[in-house]
């Protein structure tokens, strides 16, 4: 018979060794489905995670995995704080749409300037308080009230989804767009475009940003003061209290600090990749950010390898629903499937799986 | 390349196909279709993927066409339009607006390949726009309902503030108002293209204020659920024909029909004649048809509509013919004077006796 223990310190190997665990099983899983579906499940499973790297074609989709990993690397590395410290943020999709707004409400606002100098920065710091903001808000009204910040969180995400589509059709709209909804595209407005900074690889500021932000958090969390509040107050609020510190401060820290990475990422898309403020601008990155912070075990590398991984399922994803016609949800069940063989798989962290018979206590 | 220096030979590409030519593999043209949303059973998606069922049924064996369903708007769109020409696709339809920027980016990367960009306005050597005169449309089942209101209130389900959708109610008003100047219209902004839950929720707050008949620019059927659900309220099928809600309350449908445009550009890149340009195709080129009209509209109203549908497809009848004033007075259109298509891409008012403000 099998039955679980649980482990009396959950096991060192087994929390390294389960995303990789999860992983190959994703494969397997999703293999069944390919195959369920008609097609060779081998061909499927090379054209999504193999293909993109190494295939005829690479040269095109190596590059786009940085575009992709950025913004989901960014939001799962701001989101890490918050988690660890047992403070749900599930809105990072609403302030990713913030931060892209202000971000480019300031570029915009002083269109057609020229001085880079002032834009580019400028608006990159007005994203950063877009998505601060708006992620301070669920904060503030956990300290204040005590609402439950998963659900009021995820609610402004709706709310920003409106001021997006708001935004394109009314304030930030091109004046020259002939009535059409959407805002000028960034991408002819040099002072605030996010270029790609070496042709062909697909590395822009945002890019950069998510790597120094890596470094960043990595720092801080195991060297900091503040890491160390942020993990003893994940693993024993109360004697996170005893030994000083803030619960209310850390929430609202925890907050900002996601929703301000989410604010950059926003404005990096959208003075990027994206070009415009447009009425779906966002493709939902500040959710996939949320398998990709517990992926990556909330550790800033893991989160790096996670990113990509999550990026590399997207364009291997794309790949595949074109070249075998396989339905585009595929992808997201695909991913679904990865965060849920995780925590399937997690339970080997905490608990040892034991053969024949408990023994009498 | 091989494929123009073979039909360059004078061999036009229904020819080939008549004579029944088994091309090859590799001499077959790859065409492209980037889809919006789902194909689905109906809607906007599905009509343009009808368009590429029609070009397959045309071309047969001489073309190979690959689509990608639910294709979001903006930077993943350059990577799909990127994949599409590496996989060799010569000509690519990208089916939504919100894919200019990225059809004109990926145009430029692949100077080789054609773009075709439905309903937006930037062309390039290799990027053509195409659109289909649905005001056309409009007119006709605007006439159906300003018949066929007994509450003298029409309600349009609208979806955003751009000038297709304002030619759309303005186009459904001035007809309506024409057979039963007591008409008035009530007008929704659904911000949506296709969401059921806000639609239905839009159709249930005009029957609240007592609109009898409703129209509507976003694709779902929950409107025709809501109508059939109160009684004695009409629609009209958008998109496509949504026969299932017919006779009533579905009283006639705008059908989208890609198909013509379709097989006409996928024969011009087979025979070498394709040059970019914008097409605005309407009711005479069979882009914008009216579905069946059901047996509810009484005999004369429908042989009215017969009228104006035959009348704007022999180009004797525009649908914005002067006198036409805007909301505020002014002079839109002379006596007689009939809209420019510059003056109808610009459009961004309300016609005389319209009530409320566009929103921006």
């Amino acid at each position: 018979m099998l039955r679980l223990e649980r482990r009396r310190q959950p096991s060192s190997f087994w929390r390294w060794a389960a995303p990789l665990a999860a992983v190959v099983l994703t494969m397997f899983l999703g293999g069944l489905l390919f195959a369920a579906m008609g097609k060779d499940p081998l061909i499927a499973i090379r054209t999504i995670f193999w293909d993109p790297l190494f295939g005829q074609y690479a040269a095109f989709s190596r590059p786009q995995l940085l575009v992709k990993a950025a913004p989901l690397i960014l939001i799962a590395l701001g989101l890490s704080f918050g988690f660890r410290a047992g403070i749900w943020n599930i809105g990072a999709e609403g302030q990713y749409i913030m931060g892209a707004i202000f971000g480019a409400g300031f570029a915009l606002a002083f269109y057609p300037s020229e001085a880079r100098w002032f834009i580019f920065p400028g608006a990159i710091l007005f994203g950063l308080l877009g998505g601060m903001l708006w992620g301070l808000i669920p904060g503030v009204l956990k300290v204040r009230f005590g609402t439950n910040e998963i659900l009021s969180s995820l609610m402004l995400v709706y709310v920003a989804e409106n001021i997006l589509a708001k935004m394109a059709i009314g304030l930030l709209k091109n004046p020259d767009g002939m009535g059409f909804p959407g805002s000028r595209n960034l991408k002819q407005y040099a002072a605030a475009h996010n270029p790609e900074l070496a042709a062909g690889t697909g590395a822009h500021w945002g890019v950069v940003a998510a790597i120094l932000a890596v470094a960043g958090a990595y720092v801080v969390l195991s060297r900091h003061r503040f890491g160390y509040d942020v993990r003893l107050t994940g693993q024993s609020p109360r004697a996170a209290r005893f030994a000083g510190v803030n619960p209310g401060r850390l929430i609202l820290i925890c907050m900002a600090i996601s929703g301000g990475f989410a604010g950059i990422a926003g404005y990096f898309e959208v003075a990027g990749p994206s070009g415009q403020i447009s009425i779906d601008f966002n493709v939902g990155y500040g959710f996939t950010a949320i398998i990709v912070a517990f992926l990556g075990r909330l550790h800033p590398v893991g989160i790096l390898l996670a990113g990509l991984l999550l990026a590399l399922t997207y364009i291997g994803g794309e790949v595949a629903a074109l070249t075998l016609n396989l339905p585009i949800a595929t992808i997201q069940m695909f991913q679904g499937m990865l965060l849920f063989s995780l925590l399937m798989v997690d339970v080997l962290t905490d608990f040892r799986i034991r053969f024949g018979k408990a023994k009498v206590a | 390349m091989k494929r123009r220096t073979l039909l360059a030979s004078g061999a036009s590409a229904a020819t080939l196909a008549m004579l029944g030519m088994p091309a090859r593999a590799q001499d077959k043209l790859k065409v492209g279709f980037v889809y919006v949303g789902p194909i689905g059973d109906g809607g906007w998606t599905f009509q343009h993927d009808q368009g590429r069922l029609d070009v397959v049924e045309a071309f047969g064996d001489q073309v190979e066409t690959i689509y990608q369903e639910s294709v979001p708007e903006g930077a993943d769109a350059v990577r799909v339009l990127q994949q599409m020409a590496l996989q060799g696709c010569k000509l690519i339809f990208t089916t939504s607006f919100g894919y200019m920027d990225a059809t004109i980016e990926a145009a430029a990367q692949f100077p080789d390949v054609k773009f075709e960009h439905a309903t937006g306005f930037k062309t390039a050597d290799n990027v053509s726009v195409y659109d289909a005169r649905f005001y056309e449309g409009r007119a006709v089942i605007g006439t159906i309902a300003g018949r066929m209101t007994k509450s003298n209130k029409i309600g349009y389900i609208a979806s955003f503030p751009i000038p297709e959708v304002i030619q759309g109610i303005n186009s459904s008003f001035m007809h309506a108002k024409k057979v039963n100047p007591d008409v008035e219209m009530v007008v929704i902004w659904a911000y949506t293209w296709f969401d059921p839950a806000k639609e239905a929720e839009a159709a249930k707050a005009m029957i609240d204020q007592g609109v009898d008949v409703i129209l509507q620019h976003t694709d779902s059927t929950a409107p025709q659920a809501a109508a059939q659900e109160a009684g004695n309220v009409y629609t009209f099928g958008q998109a496509s024909d949504m026969a299932a809600f017919a006779p009533k309350p579905r009283l006639a449908s705008i059908i989208d029909n890609w198909g013509p445009y379709y097989v006409k550009r996928v024969g011009e890149v087979l025979d070498g004649t394709w040059t970019s340009g914008h097409s605005w195709g309407g009711m005479a080129e069979g882009e914008v048809v009216i579905g069946t009209i059901s047996d509810e509209v009484p005999a004369e109203v429908k042989a009215e509509a017969e009228a104006m549908i035959a009348a704007i497809t022999d180009g004797s009848y525009h649908p914005f013919t002067g006198p036409i004033n805007k909301q505020d007075g002014s002079v839109f259109l002379a006596d007689g004077e009939v809209a420019t298509d510059e003056q109808l891409i610009s459009m961004n008012f309300y016609v005389e006796g319209m009530s409320g403000d566009i929103p921006s």
